[in-house]
C-alpha cells in the first residue's frame, strides 16, 4: 500500500469526524487533525479504533499521542503495516 | 440577568414553542393533524415477534436515518443514541417554532438566560446492550471509543445545550413515565422564581428491544392484537390489555410573559401551575401501583396553584395507559376535582394514538394538550368503543371522535409513574 493509498483512506476515516468542511476539501499532509480539521478530541480515542480496524494494525497509546498532522497518521500507519508485514 | 441570585418574583410563564417527533407524526402541523385525524402510529415490528415476546407492536417515529441527517452532523450523529437524536430533533423544532435563531458553532456567545430540561426514562439501552456489555465482556474494553459519551443518561440535554449555547440550567431529569411532565413542571418553576427566561422542557426516550423486553416478561403489554396494531392501544377499555411501548420526544419552549412579550413572540398557552409528588408507596401504592391520596394531592396541589375552580377545566389530558389503573385513574380525578361523573371534564388518552412513551409520554402529550388548547379541539380517545365498566357513568365525557371546542380555555395534564410519582400541569389559552 504506497503512500497515496493509506492518506485516502486516512482523510475518508477522519471525514465524519472533521468539522471544518473547507480544511477537508483541501486536506494534505501538514493539515492539522484538531487545529485544522476541527476534530473534537474526545473523538481521537474512535479514529484510532478506526485506523485499527481499517489497516489491521496496533497502535500504542504513546504513538497515538504523537500524531497531530494527517502526515504524522499516514506515516504511523505506514510504519506500524512494514513492521508487522 | 437571570440565574444570578433567587428573587422573590413571580414570572407569568407561557408556551412559544412546541417541538415534537412521535409515532404518529414528526412536527407541529403534522402532529396536530394527526391528532384530529385520530392516526394511530402503531405498528406490528417483527423484531420483536423474533426475540420471542409476546406483544409485536409498539410506536416508533418513522424515517428517523433520513431526518437525523438533517438536524445533527456526522460527527455529532457518530456519538448519538436514539433518545438524544430524538431530543435534539424535537428541541431545535421548538426553538426555531418560537423564532429564535440557532446559534453557529462557531460563535462564543452563551445564551445565560435559557436552560433545558429534558428527561429519559430509560437512556441509552441500546448503547449499553449493543456495545458497552458485549465489549467489556469479550475483554475488548479499549474498543469501547467515547461510547461512554454516547451513552450518559445526560446525553438529552447535554447534547442540546451544544446545539444551542444554552447557558443556563441543563439536566436530563428522570421519573419514569412522569418524566417529561416533571420536567416542564421545573422549567415552569424556574421561571417562574425568575431563574430563567426560557427553558426547553420535556422527554425523550428510544426504543429498544433490551428495555421492552423487560416489559413483556411483567407482563404489562399487549398481547392480543398483534395482528391489529391500531387497535392495540386501548386506554380506557374493557379489552385493554396493557401499554403499546413507544418512543420519540415533545419538547416546549417555556418563557417568561417578560420575555415573550419584548420579542413580540406568539403564545401558544399559559402555564397557569404544576405539581409533582409521590404516594411514598402506601396506602395501597407500590411501585407500580399509585397510592390513589398522592394522586388526588398531586391534582388539588395543581388546581389550588392554578386558581382556576374545578367547574372551569374544559378537558383532561390523562395518563390513561390501558392498563388495570385507569378506571382508578379517572375515579382520582373525580375525588380530586369533587366534580359528579356528568359534569367532569373531556377524558381523553393520547396513548391511544401514539402508544406509551415512557420518559417521552409527558413531553409529548404536553405538546398535544397546548396544541388543543391553542387550537380548540379535543382528539379523539380512540380503542374504548368498550368502555371499562366501570367508567360507564363517565361515557359521555369520552371523545371517541374528535370534538372542535374553539372556546376551550382550560386543560389539565398529568403523568403517573414507576415508583408512585406523580405530575400534574394546568394549561390555560392565553389572555393578555
Amino acid at each position: 500500500m504506497d503512500q497515496k493509498e493509506v492518506f485516502e483512506k486516512v482523510v475518508a476515516i477522519l471525514k465524519p469526524f472533521a468539522k471544518n468542511k473547507d480544511a477537508l476539501a483541501n486536506v494534505a499532509l501538514e493539515t492539522a487533525i484538531q487545529k485544522d480539521l476541527k476534530v473534537n478530541s474526545a473523538r481521537l480515542v474512535d479514529i484510532v479504533l478506526e485506523l485499527e480496524e481499517i489497516f489491521g494494525i496496533q497502535v500504542k497509546d504513546e504513538d497515538a499521542e504523537k500524531v497531530r498532522t494527517v502526515g504524522d497518521a499516514v506515516n504511523l500507519v505506514m510504519y506500524l503495516k512494514k513492521a508487522s508485514a | 440577568m437571570a440565574g444570578s441570585a433567587p428573587r422573590a418574583v413571580t414570572e407569568r410563564v407561557v408556551i412559544t414553542g412546541l417541538g415534537v417527533i412521535a409515532s404518529n407524526a414528526h412536527g407541529k402541523e403534522a402532529f396536530s393533524r394527526a391528532l384530529r385525524e385520530c392516526k394511530s402510529g402503531v405498528r406490528f415490528y417483527p423484531h420483536l415477534r423474533d426475540i420471542g415476546m409476546a406483544c409485536h407492536v409498539g410506536g416508533i417515529p418513522e424515517g428517523l436515518d433520513e431526518l437525523s441527517a438533517q438536524y445533527l452532523t456526522e460527527e455529532e450523529l457518530l456519538v448519538a443514541n436514539h433518545s438524544t437524536t430524538f431530543a435534539s430533533i424535537a428541541s431545535i423544532d421548538a426553538w426555531t417554532d418560537a423564532g429564535l435563531v440557532r446559534p453557529s458553532p462557531e460563535s462564543d456567545e452563551v445564551d445565560w438566560d435559557t436552560g433545558a430540561i429534558i428527561g429519559t426514562g430509560c437512556g441509552a439501552v441500546e448503547v449499553l446492550a449493543e456495545k458497552v456489555v458485549p465489549l467489556v465482556n469479550a475483554g475488548k474494553v479499549r474498543r469501547l471509543g467515547s461510547s461512554m459519551e454516547q451513552s450518559f443518561i445526560s446525553g438529552n440535554s447535554a447534547r442540546v445545550a451544544g446545539l444551542l449555547a444554552l447557558g443556563n440550567q441543563v439536566s436530563t431529569n428522570s421519573s419514569a413515565c412522569s418524566t417529561g411532565n416533571e420536567a416542564v413542571v421545573e422549567a415552569f418553576i424556574r421561571i417562574r422564581e425568575g431563574r430563567a427566561k426560557r427553558m426547553l422542557a420535556g422527554g425523550s426516550e428510544g426504543h429498544s428491544k433490551y428495555s421492552w423486553a423487560g416489559a413483556d416478561a411483567m407482563k404489562v403489554l399487549p398481547r392480543g392484537f398483534n395482528d391489529a396494531p391500531e387497535k392495540a392501544s386501548r386506554p380506557m377499555s374493557a379489552t385493554a390489555g396493557g401499554f403499546v411501548p413507544a418512543a420519540g420526544a415533545g419538547i416546549l419552549l417555556l418563557e417568561s410573559l417578560s420575555s415573550a412579550k419584548a420579542r413580540g413572540a406568539r403564545i401558544y398557552a399559559e402555564v397557569l401551575s404544576g405539581e409533582v409528588n409521590c404516594g411514598g408507596q402506601r396506602m395501597g401504592g407500590t411501585m407500580s401501583a399509585p397510592n390513589p391520596e398522592g394522586v388526588r394531592r398531586c391534582i388539588r396541589g395543581a388546581v389550588a396553584m392554578s386558581g382556576v375552580r374545578a367547574e372551569e377545566i374544559d378537558a383532561i389530558n390523562g395518563h390513561l395507559t390501558a392498563t388495570f389503573a385507569d378506571p382508578h385513574e379517572v375515579e382520582s380525578w373525580r375525588t380530586a376535582l369533587g366534580l359528579s361523573p356528568s359534569k367532569m371534564p373531556l377524558i381523553h388518552a393520547t396513548k391511544s394514538l401514539i402508544g406509551h412513551a415512557l420518559g417521552a409520554a409527558g413531553g409529548i402529550e404536553c405538546v398535544a394538550t397546548v396544541l388543543e388548547l391553542h387550537e380548540g379541539f379535543v382528539h379523539g380517545s380512540i380503542n374504548c368503543e368498550d368502555l371499562h365498566p366501570a367508567l360507564a357513568p363517565y361515557a359521555e365525557r369520552v371523545p371517541h371522535t374528535t370534538a372542535v371546542l374553539p372556546n376551550m380555555k382550560v386543560i389539565a395534564k398529568a403523568s403517573f409513574g414507576f415508583g408512585d410519582v406523580n405530575a400534574c400541569i394546568i394549561f390555560r389559552k392565553f389572555e393578555n
